[in-house]
């Protein structure tokens, strides 16, 4: 190759991947033995392609590759506005659509790829479009000055794009995805659902798992998308975005080898079957695959120019990493998003409050980055992107828990803003500023010491104080884990533990206690459901939990079965009024008009509820942190005043929230006017009828603090009433803190009830319908937890007085009588039966 | 079934209480031995302990339905059981309770053979 012997060499093909190749071929002097002659199809010289949305904003100039038109090289000539109709391998020559026919020496095809349109009937109606050339926007944002609603076909990355072009062009916009999810490529299904949330909060709307059938034509024009199974789309502009196809027809009808799935077939060398010519970027498929980014395109020209000087260079696959900002929303995806890899393990963290999902794929034994998804918050992408492992790299080893690297910084405390001379303990009568003077000294007091119901604002008040000196409060549950309730909830959501023994050995210490086991549970409950006496789950539970009944002073239990809306027959009046006789059981009617039966000894737990689960009665919860009862006054059905049925009401919410677990217990009530009779506005949540409605009220208790419920929303459909409800208690049951009541927690949450109000009511975060699914899933879950006791002696087995003597009373146990019921007698020490007593075998 | 203890001054007699497999890893049982209300807890490194079942602070016969865990001391991790009633921990190995100096609970010798449990006489700490 000396100089005087120059060669040809013809680029076809003006895009991005073109011009770089022209480019790399100047820098690294190839137009030193070569003559190089562009062809572009497009009116202007290559443009950025990938910013094409900015269009709109910044104007064709702005995007320009190439402002001055040429290249700063004279031997490389520019033929614009120019299609090639075919060229000839045996000839080596190019015949340009003008009929020019141009010799080379080497041909370059960097032709790109179209877009892919499918052929449903009306695709070639006026008002159709794809997204691919400033020409193609042009017509866009013309057809748009008469429009009012457009439709993108199409929900991966270009689509959105498109979409965001459609939006920003003032139309009401739809985005229709075939496949379940948005940039199904890219993301796994939990991080599209949280992408499409954050597109819809935007007023755009999503439609996923819709099939377009047909463009629906008014006037010879597109006027809407007709979708399989659902209601058809109005959409005067119709853009379509459903993927790319490689540009390759000029190779096929030169007789060059193509890939299975499209594309010119070249080597690592993006040599095609024909020995001069060369194909790069998206009409190429080295090793039969197509590249859809322009990194890896950038990538194959230079390959190809190095090839031309003699050089060694080679394309052998590209990080399909890809991190940008779709309409606001970061998103990257990064290595082996779908973790295809074998034994590759999963790590998730959802935060669907603030709209953030993230999750990383580990090799099998936790040290190793394979991949990952951020949607909403892509700021670890930076660090987590050069740890990835690939077969030629091994990455950075990941730390211990790698799930650190996903999950949020920890949260910030709220005012508790109580007066020092507040009584914090009744039972002992200490007050805030004695508690504040004791944690000073490092004394302590009695508060929380007899029934404990103060404890979690004694813990708040002694957290502010040493907050307000500056020291940092331990929020820990215990000394066995590290973690606040929430942050176990996340770590629980996030590894998708299943037992307690995985969460202490990853992340606490020791084998817990009567404080961190019983908080596992219920974070078990509310993520993995089930019973919460099955296998090693029951030795977690607090013993009212694990014998399904409230333990008593003198170590037997109470009895409380279910009466929905404080509802009863007289058939059922009997049956309890039968069980507490034959059983010797006292009886009190409960403050939430249930009634309540006292004395059962442990071994007659099963027995009674056999009785009580033939009559039909279920568990009353009692006994859990869990939905106890909506309570509710006779209503419009015999009240001379009552405007609703409130006892249907609180019925059908009762039976859709029992067995429902949260961090502590949880009321509600229905009032049928505004006499308030039920009290509702003293449950945790409280409804009371209007002439129009319900207004529902949230975040009160009775107790040693009592709160009025205050109003989230007013004049509901029992519909709607409903739907606010599931959001709340899940809101709630999912970033409450262990103990915490729902009027705590409202006002722990910054904004307060604004704020409960804009994320239920509003549905700011686009949160709501996740939500009531995972209501939805608790309501289909539900079963009596004693009826499938009753049914498993292994459940049963622990219901008795003594492991080898079964029918042997505990002797400490003792009663009398008064007013003429049976209540604890007094037990002084250790009670022997002696050795006459006859012990066997359990079984 | 009574482990045949010969009549004389001291012999020690042991009672069968039930299999090892009748309690659950970190659960407990209670058993009624020479007349006395046992509580025969397990703890995860697969030790059996017994102690009294009565829980002095409530007067109730409750401890083999507390919660089993450990608690870090200077000595090192304690296998204790909380009360169900009011959360006292008690020392399974001494039955001294870990939040009141002053009280301490007897305990009993335990010893697991092919699988079954067998309680003894109570020990002298």
């Amino acid at each position: 190759m000396s100089p005087q012997f120059r060669r040809r060499l013809v680029v076809v093909g003006h895009g991005m991947v073109g011009h770089r190749f022209v480019q790399a071929a100047i820098e690294r002097g190839l137009t030193e033995t070569h003559d190089v002659v562009v062809i572009g199809e497009e009116p202007r010289p290559a443009y950025d392609r990938v910013a094409l949305t900015s269009f709109f904003e910044v104007g064709a100039e702005a995007l320009s590759l190439l402002p001055e038109g040429e290249y700063d090289d004279p031997r490389v000539e520019l033929v614009l506005g120019t299609a090639v109709e075919g060229f000839d391998p045996e000839t080596r020559t190019v015949l340009l659509e003008d009929g020019r026919v141009l010799e080379y020496d080497e041909l370059v095809l960097a032709t790109g790829a179209a877009p892919f349109v499918p052929p449903v009937p009306g695709h070639e109606l006026p008002g159709c479009f794809v997204y691919r050339t400033i020409e193609d926007l042009e017509a866009i944002r013309a057809a748009a000055a008469t429009a009012t609603v457009g439709a993108v076909v199409g929900g991966g990355l270009l689509g959105l794009e498109a979409a965001n072009a459609l939006a920003q062009l003032g139309l009401e916009t739809h985005v229709v995805e075939m496949a379940p999810r948005l940039m199904a490529v890219q993301v796994d299904d939990a991080g599209g659902a949280t992408l499409a949330r954050h597109i819809e909060s935007l007023g755009l709307t999503v439609h996923t798992g819709a099939v377009t059938s047909e463009v629906v034509a008014a006037d010879g024009r597109a006027a809407g998308l007709s979708l399989k199974d659902a209601e058809t789309i109005p959409a005067e502009v119709v853009v379509f975005s459903a993927g790319i196809r490689p540009r390759d027809a000029l190779a096929r009808a030169a007789g060059l080898d193509l890939a299975e799935r499209g594309g010119v077939l070249v080597d690592e060398r993006c040599r095609t079957s024909d020995a001069h010519v060369w194909a790069i970027g998206e009409c190429a498929a080295p090793a039969g695959r197509m590249y859809g980014l322009v990194a890896p395109g950038y990538a194959m020209a230079e390959v190809v120019v190095d090839a031309l000087l003699g050089g060694p260079g080679s394309f052998t696959g590209a990080d399909m990493s890809t991190k940008l900002k779709l309409l606001g929303v970061d998103v990257a995806s990064f290595g082996d998003a779908h973790a295809t890899t074998e034994g590759a393990l999963e790590l998730v963290f959802a935060d669907a409050v603030a709209g953030v999902y993230k999750k990383l794929v580990v090799s099998d034994d936790g040290r190793r980055l394979l991949g990952g998804v951020l949607v909403g918050d892509a700021t670890a992408y930076g660090v987590l992107r050069p740890m990835v492992a690939t077969p030629t790299n091994p990455g950075i080893e990941l730390p211990d828990n790698p799930e650190e690297l996903i999950l949020p910084a920890g949260r910030g405390g709220v005012e508790l803003g109580l007066p020092d001379e507040a009584q914090v303990c009744s039972c002992n009568d200490v007050c805030k500023s004695e508690i504040v003077e004791a944690a000073a000294d490092g004394t302590t007091t009695r508060a929380g010491s007899t029934c404990g119901s103060c404890k979690p604002v004694v813990k708040k008040i002694i957290e502010e104080y040493f907050e307000s000196v500056g020291k940092v409060v331990d929020r820990s549950l215990c000394e066995h884990f590290p973690l606040t309730r929430q942050e176990l909830f996340d770590v629980v959501a996030v590894h998708g533990y299943r037992s307690f023994d995985q969460v202490v050995e990853a992340h606490g210490r020791g084998r817990g206690c009567d404080v961190c086991k019983p908080a596992v549970a219920s974070v078990l409950a509310s993520l993995v459901g089930g019973h919460v006496l099955e296998g090693p789950t029951r030795v977690l539970q607090d013993t009212n939990d694990a014998f399904l009944a409230n333990i008593q002073r003198n170590g037997t239990y109470s009895v409380v079965p279910r009466i929905p809306g404080g509802e009863i027959t007289p058939e059922k009046l009997i049956v309890i009024g039968e069980v507490a006789r034959d059983f010797g059981l006292y009886t009190k009617i409960t403050g939430g008009q249930r009634i309540d039966l006292f004395g059962a000894r442990v071994e007659e737990l099963p027995a009674i509820w056999r009785r009580l689960v033939d009559a039909g009665f279920e568990s009353g919860h009692a006994y859990g942190k869990a939905l106890r009862t909506v309570k509710s006054c006779v209503g419009s059905t015999w009240c001379r005043y009552g405007v609703q049925d409130s006892v249907q009401l609180a019925i059908d919410l009762e039976l859709r929230y029992r067995g429902l677990r949260s961090p502590h217990k949880l009321k509600g009530g229905v009032s049928g006017c505004a006499r308030e009779c039920a009290e509702a506005r003293g449950k945790d949540f409280g409804v009371i009828a209007t002439e129009k409605g319900w207004n529902l009220y949230v975040g009160g208790n009775g107790g040693a603090t009592p709160v009025h419920a205050r109003l989230l929303a007013g004049d509901l459909d029992t519909e709607t009433l409903v739907r606010y409800l599931d959001r709340f208690l899940m809101y709630y049951i999912r970033t409450a803190d262990r103990l915490q009541r729902t009027a705590p927690w409202v006002e722990s949450l910054e904004g307060g009830l604004d704020r409960v109000r804009e994320v239920v009511v509003e549905d700011a975060l686009g949160l709501g319908s996740e939500l009531e699914a995972a209501m939805a899933r608790h309501v289909d879950g539900y079963r009596d937890e004693w009826a499938a006791t009753l049914e498993d002696p292994d459940k049963l087995r622990r219901f008795v007085s003594f492991v080898n003597a079964p029918d042997v009373p505990d002797p400490h146990i003792t009663f009398r009588a008064e007013r003429e019921q049976s209540v604890p007698g007094d037990v002084a020490g250790p009670v022997s039966l002696g050795t006459t007593v006859p012990v066997g075998s359990p079984r | 079934m009574t482990a045949s203890p010969s009549a004389g001054v001291g012999v020690s007699t042991y009672t069968r209480v039930c299999r090892l497999d009748d309690i659950d890893v970190e659960g407990g049982v209670a058993g009624l031995v020479a007349g006395d209300a046992v509580a025969i807890l397990r703890t995860h490194d697969g030790n059996v302990y017994a102690i009294s079942n009565y829980d002095p602070f409530s007067n109730a016969s409750v401890l083999a339905r507390g919660i089993v865990g450990s608690r870090s001391t200077a000595e090192g991790d304690v296998p204790f059981v909380a009360s169900p009633m009011h959360k006292q921990a008690f020392d399974l190995r001494t039955g001294q309770c870990l939040d009141d100096a002053d009280v301490r609970i007897p305990t009993y010798d335990v010893r697991v053979l092919d699988g079954e449990v067998l309680v003894g006489p109570p020990q002298e700490h």
